[in-house]
């Protein structure tokens, strides 16, 4: 160790290692170089193709005409308010669910027997009907049940049909996540002593929600979009407000104003995953 | 000529040196044991050797020819080197057999039916031929060692790479896989290899090298370096590991 201490000062590449280290920085130029060559190609032949096909001046007056956005702003701006307000309730909603619907699913427990048989029933009806049926079921059929105390506003049975239909999927996302997780993970949790519910909570469920997050995005950002599907039955949200615009008008730019705002909270919350989920990789495969 | 020259290799990480000025030449049927603690820089000199890691200075010559150079293609280097792991990993989704013959099909175009038929006699000469259609997570620790070693002598490599293989084993188990590594070693396989069984390195090795903070500090034949160590740091160190 006592002669250790210098050898990090005194230490200059060779001549050899510096020939090496410039073909390396080269292969780095070069590989740098090729993808944003290859980038501006395909974009560039892309928009070429779009821009000189012989519909492209009607197309551009449809669907992107500043004008007619700037009108349909204001109205698509508060009905994506609405939009918004579903994300906000059913996302949290979805996750909690999710979460209970899974592990019921993989308990072991005697007394979760006939829990376990509906949460299995549950997820295979729910993620076999399509949404927008459940949603009409859901919007017509309650309300017809004149039942005292359940709200009968369609924001609220929207609401509770896409929380229905994404709980389904987004438990069996989470179960792939809890089946996925090493035997030996419960053992040791086991053997240091900790309850079984203790043993979800603090080890498998941690894990198994990190190895899932990809798809569990898929969900969310697919649970955002389909907000819009809330349209069908009678709730003002941006979809409804842009197809009213484009009916009115006979010009489309609503609709992509409306596209602008899903984008506009979709990709960042992706990135932000992405770049969460890349750090947790890096931090426990102890990358320096 | 050396089968494989190693010449003031250095590597770091960020600010903390692994490995600096390591000279090593391996002939064509040596085997040559890498001693020292944990941390002294024997993985990360055969991670090098594999070119698992980048080098930060030094040449690094197989076969006459300079595979530290970032121009070479890596995976015609490591077709030729065989490598086994402390922690054996073994693929978990394929059976041992398939263990063993995905990278002769795959990466030596060996035909199916020849890579099953080498696969299965090398697994047959281990002990492991009724455990050729298991998954590597119902076996020991020992028996998985022993799959990771056929896995890797499959391809008939000219250069093995043993990392701290039995470190992970039950005394009782290291036995079973040193015995595969000693008949490789008698049919003249080269070798190079990170051990802390003392006794084995002892007995396999052709020459045997200590390391300490990163540098070969001594070397010899097992007889000197066991014997008659030169280095205080060598004495103290055999004193603490043979008790």
């Amino acid at each position: 160790m006592t002669e250790s201490a210098p050898a990090a000062e005194d230490w200059s590449p060779s001549p050899h290692q510096l020939v090496r280290a410039g073909a390396r920085r080269r292969l780095d130029r070069r590989r740098r170089l090729m993808s944003t060559v290859v980038t501006l190609v395909v974009l560039g032949a892309v928009v070429a193709g779009v821009l000189v096909s012989p519909g492209w001046p009607r197309v551009r007056d449809y669907f992107l005409s500043w004008h007619q956005a700037r009108g349909s702003f204001h109205s698509i701006t508060v009905g994506f308010w609405v939009n918004i307000r579903i994300f906000l309730i059913a996302e949290p909603s979805v996750l909690i669910l999710g979460a209970a619907v899974a592990v019921v699913r993989q308990s072991k427990t005697p007394w979760l027997a006939p829990l376990r048989l509906l949460a299995v029933v549950y997820a295979d009806l729910l993620r076999g009907v399509p949404s927008l049926l459940v949603l009409a079921v859901v919007a017509v059929g309650v309300p017809a049940l004149q039942l005292e105390g359940v709200p009968s506003s369609p924001f609220w049975l929207a609401t509770v049909a896409l929380v229905l239909c994404y709980t389904a999927y987004v438990s069996e996302v989470l179960r792939a996540g809890i089946l996925a997780i090493h035997p030996t993970q419960r053992a040791s949790a086991d053997a240091l002593g900790l309850s079984s519910g203790q043993t979800l909570f603090h080890v498998v469920l941690p894990q198994a929600v990190r190895r899932v997050v990809p798809p569990l995005m898929n969900d969310l950002v697919s649970l955002q979009k389909d907000t819009s599907l809330v349209s069908t039955v009678g709730v003002w949200d941006a979809m409804n407000a842009a197809n009213d615009w484009q009916s009115y008008q006979f010009n489309g730019t609503s609709l992509v104003v409306a596209s602008l705002y899903f984008l506009v909270i979709a990709v960042p919350l992706t990135r932000l995953t992405d770049w969460l989920l890349m750090r947790q990789i890096r931090r426990e495969q102890g990358a320096l | 000529m050396a089968l494989l020259e190693v010449t003031n290799l250095r590597k770091a990480y960020g600010d903390k040196v692994v490995l600096r000025d390591v000279d090593l030449a391996v002939d064509q049927h040596d085997v040559v044991c890498l001693i020292g603690s944990s941390g002294s820089g024997k993985s990360t000199l055969l991670r090098c050797l594999n070119l698992l890691e980048a080098v930060d200075d030094g040449v690094i010559e197989f076969d006459g020819r300079e595979i530290s150079d970032p121009l070479v293609d890596a995976r015609g280097i490591r077709r030729e080197i065989g490598m086994v792991f402390q922690a054996y990993n073994l693929f978990p989704h394929l059976t041992v057999l398939a263990n063993c013959t995905l990278a002769q099909v795959r990466v030596h175009g060996v035909p199916k039916a020849e890579a099953r038929d080498r696969a299965m006699e090398l697994l047959t000469r281990f002990g492991l031929a009724d455990k050729a259609d298991v998954h590597p997570d119902a076996l020991s620790g020992g028996q998985q060692q022993r799959a990771a070693l056929v896995r890797a002598l499959c391809t008939r490599p000219r250069l093995l790479l043993l990392d701290e293989i039995t470190a992970a084993l039950d005394p009782e188990l290291v036995g079973e896989v040193l015995e595969i590594v000693r008949a490789e070693a008698e049919a003249g396989m080269t070798m190079v290899l990170a051990t802390h069984e003392m006794a084995f390195a002892r007995e396999v090795a052709t020459t045997v090298c200590f390391l300490e903070d990163g540098r070969i500090l001594e070397r010899g034949t097992p007889e000197q370096l066991f014997t008659a160590p030169r280095e205080e740091r060598t004495r103290q160190f055999l004193g603490r590991v043979l008790g």
